[in-house]
């Protein structure tokens, strides 16, 4: 066999890269071995249905792939921060922003808010788990293998070069004739469809399973954003998985769909990526709005100002996601009428956006405030945020985005949306709930050391990008000439990137600290929280709740602690709870296998996978599994310990 | 147990959707004018979506959840209807020409 093709040439950092995955891998391996965790990984972790844990190895994932793909920035930013560096060539900086745009978006802040939303929505909801938790726990593996998938790309065969959007025909096999486009269609295929069924399961989880009494209306915020947030995954994803489709036989099997030649369009890839794209977006950032929307509430301690307009203007955002689209090309050839439709829509969006931006401060407004690590987030995010929203008004307009269309302005841009928008918010969704999952919080005084550094760097790195695209600079240049005169604000960027890694490491230092000496919470409500998440007891006992609450206001947990009224009214009886199952895990890895095998052309072997995936499938839909059931005396007993009384 | 084994109303409707794939390929290759073609892709793709929402997405069962039901084929017929004709607004209608 041609081993060739699996290799990766000439770079040090490449060659640095594979030594140092070897030395993890070896280090996980040993470690494994050596504590005897083999079992308790298979057992408790591997094969697990529980939303929780699930919810947590979601965001263990996101947060390495925050680190991997943060390292991919300083590299860029090292090499753009003075002209000519020679510390990357073109062709490995087209792979390292290529790879930093997919991993950020799809393997960062998509699965990092994915497993908020695990951990978290069947509390909020007041269930003992999500509608399907076997499915849940197949949409994590897939999900988990394709960013495997991606990620090997960079040391076996070659990394995606042309960029995360991929266009044609610079996409095509003609164009781009490594393996890298390969890997980009076939491993966000394969963690696409897990999140495709994820959707799937989260709006039957909230439209099915919430506690009596809690209508539509009576939702917490964050919960009806994870609802929209799933309706826009199940309508918008299909798009992704029919384009990824069409582009994976036109560089395996030779069709010619976006090809230039015999009839095909290379245009269209632009469109239906972006007809998928654009939700996308929102997808991310809605379940944002959720997030802050849960802190400001709580940390004012005042209900939430205007939740039936917060309600409809994240259902009018829905909606406007999916008319915006073009505005991603105004460029591309198409004629005044249809850049002003886009633009018009484009601009719309600016309202509910708006409405919300005012729910929150209206919100804060006589509220008692406290300046928790979650908080500042939240509230440096209304602010930046509202910088990324007047520059994307900006960017609406077409006649004046022919201007900056493509250019540094651009990044600046979607960078000041996204990073408060889904960043802030995970880390400050991360920070309030970590004592719900683990039972201590994360101390307040590193916590904010963090932000500081996180909040400041960011602007330091990101505000000079607006002036550099004005000045000219297009996005995605791997070098430039001393004469253009964007040297000196490229290095302030570098600057505020290395503070942006300061931050994130004080981050990382505060979860060790805060494990070792932060004082065990006992009562599950650090916070004086007001959803039903915080009722239970933290960590949470696996069946969530021992008798499931009767809700009938919008803060239930807030109301029951304020008029005494008790949240529980029926017995403690038996729980039915699912088993664990090691299929979803076995179906991810032979997933991996299918689509490494595709990636490089080897038929036999993909057939043999793609054969053992239909037999899975066959298995998993003969098997009969009816779970176990956990008696009222043992749910009883636990309660008992986790309140702290004697057994 | 064999009623279990072969649920006749899925066989039937898994072998329908074959045989209406199938017959959508008379575009290719018959000899029907423009018009017939539509038609012959308009009748077929009509019956194969109601197929599956009947047969396969148990759209005829239970009555209390038939709001949420329309509202979300309404969301999906909005979201395809918009990208079929935006497509066409885009390259079509709209091209700069």
């Amino acid at each position: 066999m041609d081993l060739e093709k699996f290799k990766v040439h000439g770079e040090p950092l490449i060659y640095g890269a594979m030594i140092s995955i070897a030395l993890a891998t070896i280090g996980i391996i040993v470690g494994l071995t050596y504590f005897k965790k083999w079992g308790y990984l298979w057992r408790e972790w591997l094969t697990t249905v529980d939303h929780k844990r699930i919810g947590v190895m979601y965001i263990i994932a996101a947060l390495l792939m925050l680190f991997r793909g943060g390292v991919d920035a300083l590299m860029m930013r090292l090499q753009t921060a003075a002209p000519e560096m020679k510390f990357l060539d073109a062709q490995h900086y087209n792979e390292v922003f290529t790879t930093h745009g997919l991993i950020m978006i799809l393997f960062m802040a998509m699965p990092f808010i994915i497993g908020l939303m695990n951990v978290i929505i069947p509390l909020q909801i007041g269930a003992r788990d999500v509608a399907f938790p076997r499915l849940n726990a197949i949409s994590f593996w897939l999900f988990f293998m394709g960013a495997m998938l991606l990620n090997i790309s960079f040391v076996v065969g070659g990394s995606p070069d042309a960029g995360w959007s991929a266009y044609f025909p610079l996409a095509s096999i003609e164009f781009s004739p490594t393996v890298g486009n390969n890997y980009y269609s076939l491993a966000l295929q394969i963690s696409g469809i897990g999140t495709l069924m994820t959707g799937v399961n989260f709006i039957v989880t909230i439209l099915k399973m919430r506690a009596p009494g809690m209508t539509l209306m009576k939702m917490p915020m964050f919960t009806w954003s994870v609802l929209i947030t799933n309706i826009i995954i199940v309508f918008a994803f299909p798009v992704l998985t029919v384009a990824l489709a069409l582009m994976m036989f036109d560089r395996l099997f030779g069709s010619q769909f976006f090809t230039m030649a015999n009839g095909g369009m290379d245009m269209l890839w632009a469109n239906l990526f972006w007809v998928w794209g654009h939700p996308e977006v929102y997808i991310v950032i809605l379940p944002a709005f959720g997030i802050y929307s849960e802190i400001i509430a709580t940390f004012s301690k005042k209900n939430l100002y205007g939740y039936t307009s917060m309600v409809f203007s994240m259902v009018i955002i829905s909606l406007l996601s999916f008319l915006v689209w073009a505005h991603h090309f105004y460029t591309m050839g198409q004629g005044v009428m249809v850049n002003s439709f886009f633009s018009i829509t484009t601009m719309a969006i600016a309202v509910p956006t708006g409405v919300k931006i005012f729910n929150w401060l209206f919100t804060l407004r006589k509220g008692r405030i406290s300046f928790t690590t979650p908080m500042l987030y939240t509230l440096a995010f209304i602010p930046i945020f509202t910088i990324g929203g007047v520059t994307g008004v900006m960017l609406a307009m077409a006649s004046a985005d022919y201007q900056y269309h493509n250019t540094m302005f651009l990044v600046a841009h979607f960078h000041y949306v996204l990073i408060p928008g889904a960043v802030f918010a995970v880390i400050a969704g991360f920070h309030y709930w970590f004592p719900k999952v683990f039972g201590f919080r994360l101390n307040d005084r590193i916590g904010k050391h963090a932000f500081w550094w996180i909040a400041i760097s960011f602007n330091v790195t990101f505000f000079p990008m607006f002036f550099l695209g004005l000045m000219g600079m297009t996005r995605r240049m791997y070098t430039y000439s001393e004469e253009s005169g964007f040297g000196p604000l490229n290095m302030l960027s570098f600057a505020g990137a290395l503070g942006l890694a300061i931050g994130f490491v004080i981050l990382v230092y505060n979860i060790y600290w805060s494990t070792r000496y932060a004082p065990r919470d006992t009562n599950g409500d650090p916070w004086d929280g007001r959803t039903l998440e915080w009722a239970t007891h933290s960590p949470i006992p696996a069946y969530n709740f021992a008798v499931i609450p009767k809700v009938n206001s919008r803060d239930p947990y807030w109301e029951s602690k304020q008029k005494n009224t008790p949240l529980y009214e029926d017995k403690i009886t038996k729980i039915h709870l699912p088993n664990n199952t090691g299929k979803p895990f076995i179906l991810g890895v032979i997933f991996f296998f299918l689509g490494f095998f595709l990636v490089f052309s080897m038929w036999i072997p993909a057939i043999v996978a793609g054969v053992g995936i239909i037999i899975m499938l066959a298995v998993m839909s003969f098997e009969r599994d009816h779970g176990f059931y956990i008696s009222a005396e043992e749910v009883a007993a636990t309660e008992k310990k986790l309140r702290g009384e004697t057994v | 147990m064999i009623k279990q084994l072969f649920p006749i109303r899925h066989v039937i409707g898994y072998l329908a959707s074959l045989v209406l794939s199938a017959a959508a390929l008379v575009v290719i290759y018959g000899d029907l004018s423009d018009a017939a073609n539509m038609v012959v892709l308009l009748v077929t793709a009509i019956i194969q979506a109601s197929l599956q929402l009947f047969v396969f997405m148990h759209i005829g069962e239970s009555a209390d959840t038939k709001k949420e039901l329309y509202i979300n084929i309404a969301y999906a017929l909005f979201v395809g209807l918009i990208t079929i004709f935006g497509t066409l607004f885009i390259f079509v209608w709209g091209w700069y020409a």
